[in-house]
C-alpha cells in the first residue's frame, strides 16, 4: 500500500456546490464528500450527482478523494458505490462498520462496479468508521477485512451516545476506542484517523485533542473547517532534531546501499526497519511542512 | 422524450442553480436567470440543450436560477431534475 | 456612422481622439511623476464678519449660491448613512437649476436614485468623481449622460481642485457639529464619522462652502477641522445622517476560510518582504481580508519585535487596536470605516486627520503614499500585465470606485489581494475591462491558490522563492487556473460612445469605458 501523509481528512458537505468547488484550495491531505449525514433524504440523489460531477471535473491537486456513501442497509448505498466508482474516487469510506462482512459487502459491489466501469480491478479502496462499541471491539477484525483497506476512522458522536456517555473536553470517554482503533490499525497496516471536533471556534480545545492524539500515533485527525488544517500541520510538524536525524539515517542507508552492507550503523548505533520508517515518516512530513525542500536541504524562513 | 411531472433540482445558494423542469406545449423552451448571462449565457444554455438530448428529451419547459454555478454544477442540478422527473432510480450511465 | 479615430496610450489601451482634444487630454504614460512646478488657485470670498451665516433654510441658500452651469460638490463620509445629499439635490432640482457639474469625492448607494433623477431633470448633466454604483453605474454605463464622466483618485481630486481642473462653485458638506462661525470637525455629534479628509480640500478651494450640520454647538467649537475663515453658510438640519448606516459597525474578523487563506499568505509576503523592519509602514483596506491582516500583521510584528513608523489611509478599528498597543506609533487617517476607529480620532494623539491632499495628491511637496512600504488593495479583475481594474464589472457596468487605488499603488511594495475566482467570474484575467491603476505600480498578487510576483521585481521573487507558505506561480498560470474553473467568457458588446475617462493620478487618460449595448 502506498504509504502517503494523511493528517487531516477534510469533511465536505456533498449537497454543498460552493464547498464542493473549493474543497482543494485548503491543502486538506485528504478530503472526504459527505453523501451520508450532511445530506438530507430528499437530497441524496442531488449529493451523489454533485460529487460525481465535481469529480469528473475538478481540480483538487494532490489530495487523497475520499468518499463517505449511505450505510449498507440504505437504499442509497448501491447507487453511492456506483457513482463513486464510475468517477474514479480513491477511497470509499463506510458509515457505522460493525464487522468484516459489511466491509467485504462492500468490496463486492465495488468489484461489480470496477467492472461495469471498466476500472482497473482493486484500484478502489475502502476505509471503515468506527462509531459504536461492537465496531470498537471488532476493529482488528474489521481492518484485516479486505486487502483494499486504507484506514479506520474513530466517529465520537454515535460511539459516545452508545456508550452511554457524551464528548467530554479531556475526552477520557474515547481512550479506549482510540487505543483499540490504533492499536488495530497499526497491526493491519493501514492509517487511523481520530474523530471530528465539532466547536469550530474552540481553537485552543482542538489544538489539545489534536496533540493527544498526536502523541497517542494516529496518523491524522478529521476536520470540519479548512480552518483547522493548519493547526493539525503544525503539531505534525517535526523538530529540527528530528529532521537532522531523519536525514542522518537516510544518508546511512544509502550509503550502506551503495557498498552493498548489510549492517546499517550510524554513531555507533544500529539502524533497524523501524528507524528507517520512523526516519522516512519525518522527512514525509518535513517536506509538506516546507521544512525542507525535495533535496532534503532546510528550508530557512 | 418529454418531461410531463414538475421537478425541481438544486438551491440558490451562491455557486449552485436551481432547475425547474415543467411540460411545455412547444418544444425545448429555456428560460435561464444568471448573474452572468453576459459571459455564459451561451456556454450555459450550451451544457442545458447537452443535457436534454443525451435524454433524449425534446419537450420541456426549463426554468434555470444560476448563482454562478460552474458546469459540473448545471449538469449535476439538471440531470438530478430529470431523473426526478422521470422517476428513474438508477443513472443513465452512458449519458454521464 | 460616425467615425471614431482612436489612439493608444503606452499600456496599450485605444482612447477616442476627439475626446481626447475636447477635454484636453493627455494619453497615460507613465506612473513617475517628475518635479514638474504646478501652479495652486485660490476660491474667491465674499467678506464677511461671519454673523451673518447661521440659517436653517436650505431653500435660501441653494437660491443665493447655486446657478445654471456651475459645479457643486459634496464629500461621502457619510457613505450610506448620508441625508445630506438628497436634502440638497432635491431643492436643487426643486428650483429648476440646469447643467451643473455633480464634483463629489465618491458617490455612494443612497445618492443613486436622487442622482438619476436630477439628470433625468437637465439639472446635472456632467459627473466628476471617484466611483459610481448600483443604478447610477447601471444608468451611466447605457449611456444616460451626454458626456462622459470623469473619474478620478482621491488624490488626483485633491490635484485637480488645487490646480483649477476642478473649480468647485459651491461645496455642500454635511458635518456632525459646527459653531455658528463654521469652526467643524468630524469627532463629535449623533452623525461623528471622524477624519473629514475628503471634505477639506473643498473647504479650502471652493468660492462658497456650506456646511450642513445637526448639531449647532457653542462658539468657537475646537478643535477645527474646517475653519470659520473658510466657510460662508451653517445651515441648520434636522439630521444629517443615519449613524447605522454611516459605518460598518463593529468591525468583525472574518471566518470566511478563503479570506483567511488569503490574509496569512499576504502577511507571509509582508513578513519576508525587505520592508518588514523596524519603523515601517503600511497601508491595509477595509475588506474582509484585509481586515484580517491587520490580526496576523500584529502577531508577526509582536514575534519580531518590529513596530510600524505609520498606517495610512482608511482606518478600523483593528488599525486603533495596534496604535494602542503601540505596535503602530501614527495612524495617519484620511477617512474612518468603522465607528471604532471614528472614535478614537477624537481620543488619541497619535491618529492625526490628513486631507486628501497630504494623503495622496500627486502635485504636491511630499504626499504621505510616497513614504508608504506596503500597501495592500483589491481588485475587481487584474491582468497578466498586472493592470488592475476597480471600477467595472465583468458585465462592464460601472460598479466601484478608484478610492485611492492608483496613489496607494505607488508603495514600494503594493499587494493586490483577491480570490481568483468569484463565483463564476474569474479576477485574474487574460486583459482587464478597464484599467484604473497601471500593472508598473502592482508588485504582487495574492489569490487563495498561490502568489504572483511582477516579473520586473526579480528582487521579491528572490525573497520569497524558498519561503514556506509562499506558492509562487506565474500570474500566467494564476490566470489559465482561473479560467479552467470558470471557462472562457464570451465577449461584452460595446457601442463607439464612451461613458467615462479614467484619469491617471498626472491628469493622463489611462482608459475609457465605453456604453454597453443594450
Amino acid at each position: 500500500m502506498e504509504e502517503r501523509l494523511r493528517r487531516t481528512m477534510m469533511f465536505v458537505p456533498g449537497n454543498n456546490a460552493g464547498m464542493v468547488r473549493d474543497a482543494g484550495i485548503y491543502g486538506a491531505d485528504s478530503i472526504m464528500f459527505d453523501l451520508e449525514d450532511a445530506v438530507s433524504l430528499a437530497e441524496k440523489d442531488s449529493a451523489r450527482m454533485l460529487v460525481y460531477q465535481a469529480l469528473q471535473t475538478q481540480d483538487y491537486g494532490d489530495a487523497e478523494l475520499v468518499v463517505r456513501i449511505n450505510g449498507n442497509d440504505t437504499k442509497y448505498f448501491h447507487d453511492d458505490v456506483f457513482a463513486m466508482v464510475k468517477a474514479g474516487i480513491d477511497v470509499i469510506r463506510l458509515p457505522k462498520v460493525e464487522s468484516a462482512e459489511m466491509m467485504q459487502d462492500l468490496v463486492k459491489v465495488i468489484e461489480e462496479a470496477e467492472k461495469k466501469f471498466g476500472r482497473e480491478p482493486g484500484s478502489t479502496h475502502v476505509m471503515a468508521a468506527i462509531e459504536s462499541a461492537r465496531g470498537v471491539l471488532k476493529s482488528l477484525e474489521i481492518a484485516e477485512s479486505t486487502d483494499r483497506m486504507i484506514g479506520l476512522a474513530l466517529s465520537a458522536e454515535d460511539y459516545t451516545t452508545d456508550l452511554k456517555t457524551k464528548r467530554y473536553v479531556d475526552g477520557v470517554e474515547l481512550e479506549f476506542a482510540r487505543n483499540m482503533i490504533l492499536n488495530a490499525a497499526r497491526a493491519a497496516g493501514i492509517a487511523a484517523f481520530d474523530t471530528v471536533f465539532t466547536k469550530v471556534d474552540d481553537m485552543d480545545g482542538f489544538k489539545k485533542e489534536t496533540e493527544h492524539i498526536y502523541k497517542l500515533g494516529f496518523d491524522g485527525k478529521s476536520i470540519i473547517n479548512p480552518r483547522q488544517i493548519d493547526v493539525v500541520n503544525k503539531i505534525y510538524e517535526p523538530t529540527r532534531a528530528e529532521i537532522e536525524n531523519a536525514l542522518d539515517v537516510e544518508a546511512a542507508l544509502e550509503e550502506a546501499h551503495r557498498k552493498n552492507s548489510g549492517v546499517i550503523a550510524l554513531n555507533g548505533q544500529m539502524v533497524d526497519r523501524p528507524v528507517a520508517l520512523r526516519a522516512q515518516r519525518v522527512i514525509r512530513l518535513a517536506k509538506a511542512s516546507n521544512l525542507i525542500n525535495e533535496e532534503g536541504d532546510f528550508i530557512e524562513e | 422524450m418529454k418531461i410531463e411531472k414538475t421537478a425541481l433540482a438544486g438551491t440558490v445558494e451562491s455557486s449552485d442553480i436551481q432547475f425547474t423542469l415543467s411540460a411545455s406545449d412547444n418544444g425545448i423552451q429555456i428560460d435561464l436567470d444568471s448573474p452572468v448571462k453576459d459571459l455564459y449565457g451561451k456556454q450555459i444554455i450550451q451544457v442545458i440543450e447537452d443535457t436534454l438530448k443525451a435524454y433524449n428529451i425534446e419537450s420541456v419547459k426549463v426554468k434555470a436560477i444560476d448563482k454562478g454555478a460552474l458546469d459540473c454544477v448545471i449538469k449535476a442540478r439538471l440531470v438530478t431534475a430529470i431523473q426526478r422527473s422521470l422517476g428513474m432510480d438508477e443513472p443513465n450511465w452512458e449519458v454521464l | 456612422m460616425r467615425k471614431v479615430i482612436s489612439l493608444k496610450n503606452s499600456i496599450g489601451r485605444e482612447l477616442s481622439d476627439d475626446l481626447m482634444k475636447k477635454l484636453d487630454y493627455k494619453p497615460f504614460e507613465s506612473t513617475e511623476i517628475g518635479n514638474p512646478v504646478v501652479q495652486r488657485v485660490a476660491p474667491k470670498v465674499r467678506v464677511s464678519t461671519g454673523n451673518d451665516k447661521l440659517t436653517t433654510s436650505i431653500k435660501d441658500v441653494v437660491r443665493e449660491t447655486v446657478k445654471d452651469g456651475m459645479t457643486i460638490s459634496f464629500h461621502h463620509h457619510l457613505r450610506e448613512g448620508d441625508f445630506i445629499f438628497n436634502m440638497v439635490m432635491d431643492e436643487i432640482i426643486k428650483q429648476g437649476i440646469k447643467d451643473l457639474t455633480l464634483a463629489p469625492s465618491s458617490l455612494t448607494n443612497v445618492m443613486n436614485d436622487k442622482v438619476i433623477e436630477a439628470i433625468k431633470a437637465g439639472t446635472v448633466t456632467h459627473i466628476e468623481s471617484s466611483g459610481m454604483r448600483g443604478t447610477l453605474g447601471e444608468a451611466v454605463s447605457h449611456g444616460i449622460l451626454k458626456d462622459p464622466v470623469i473619474l478620478r483618485s482621491h488624490g488626483a481630486r485633491a490635484r485637480a481642485i488645487e490646480n483649477g481642473d476642478v473649480k468647485i462653485d459651491v461645496a455642500f458638506l454635511g458635518v456632525p457639529n459646527a459653531d455658528r462661525l463654521g469652526n467643524a470637525n468630524g469627532m463629535t455629534g449623533d452623525a461623528a464619522f471622524g477624519s473629514l479628509g475628503y471634505a477639506l480640500v473643498d473647504a479650502a478651494y471652493a468660492d462658497k462652502v456650506v456646511l450642513l450640520t445637526d448639531n449647532v454647538v457653542d462658539y468657537p467649537n475646537t478643535p477645527a477641522s474646517i475653519m470659520q475663515t473658510q466657510v460662508d453658510y451653517v445651515v441648520q438640519v434636522d439630521k444629517v445622517g443615519d449613524p447605522d448606516r454611516i459605518g460598518s459597525g463593529a468591525t468583525r474578523f472574518t471566518k470566511n476560510p478563503k479570506d483567511l487563506k488569503i490574509a496569512k499568505m499576504v502577511n507571509d509576503v509582508i513578513v519576508h518582504s525587505p520592508y518588514f523592519k523596524q519603523g515601517f509602514s503600511f497601508q491595509t483596506g477595509s475588506g474582509g481580508a484585509a481586515l484580517a491582516v491587520a490580526r496576523f500583521l500584529r502577531q508577526s510584528m509582536l514575534d519580531k519585535n518590529i513596530t510600524a513608523s505609520f498606517a495610512l489611509g482608511g482606518i478600523t478599528t483593528p488599525i486603533v487596536k495596534l496604535l494602542e498597543e503601540g505596535l503602530v506609533k501614527k495612524v495617519m487617517d484620511v477617512q474612518d470605516f468603522d465607528k471604532g476607529a471614528a472614535d478614537s480620532m477624537k481620543n488619541n494623539r497619535d491618529q492625526q486627520e490628513i486631507d486628501a491632499s497630504w494623503y495622496a495628491d500627486p502635485d504636491n511637496k511630499g504626499a504621505m503614499v510616497d513614504q508608504l512600504d506596503v500597501c495592500i488593495l483589491s481588485a475587481l479583475e487584474i491582468d497578466t500585465d498586472f493592470n488592475v481594474n476597480v471600477m467595472t464589472g465583468s458585465n462592464g457596468v460601472l460598479r466601484g470606485a478608484i478610492g485611492g487605488h492608483q496613489d496607494a499603488a505607488t508603495a514600494k511594495m503594493t499587494i493586490i489581494s483577491a480570490p481568483l475566482t468569484r463565483g463564476r467570474i474569474a479576477t485574474v484575467v487574460p486583459k482587464v475591462g478597464t484599467v484604473v491603476t497601471p500593472g508598473d505600480s502592482i508588485d504582487v498578487l495574492v489569490t487563495e491558490v498561490g502568489v504572483a510576483v511582477n516579473p520586473k521585481r526579480k528582487d521579491l521573487i528572490e525573497a520569497f522563492k524558498k519561503v514556506p507558505g509562499i506558492p509562487l506561480m506565474t500570474i500566467e498560470e494564476l490566470q489559465q487556473r482561473a479560467e479552467k474553473i470558470v471557462g472562457k467568457p464570451e465577449k461584452l458588446q460595446y457601442t463607439d460612445k464612451t461613458v467615462a475617462m479614467i484619469e491617471y493620478r498626472d491628469k493622463t487618460i489611462i482608459d475609457e469605458v465605453k456604453q454597453l449595448k443594450d
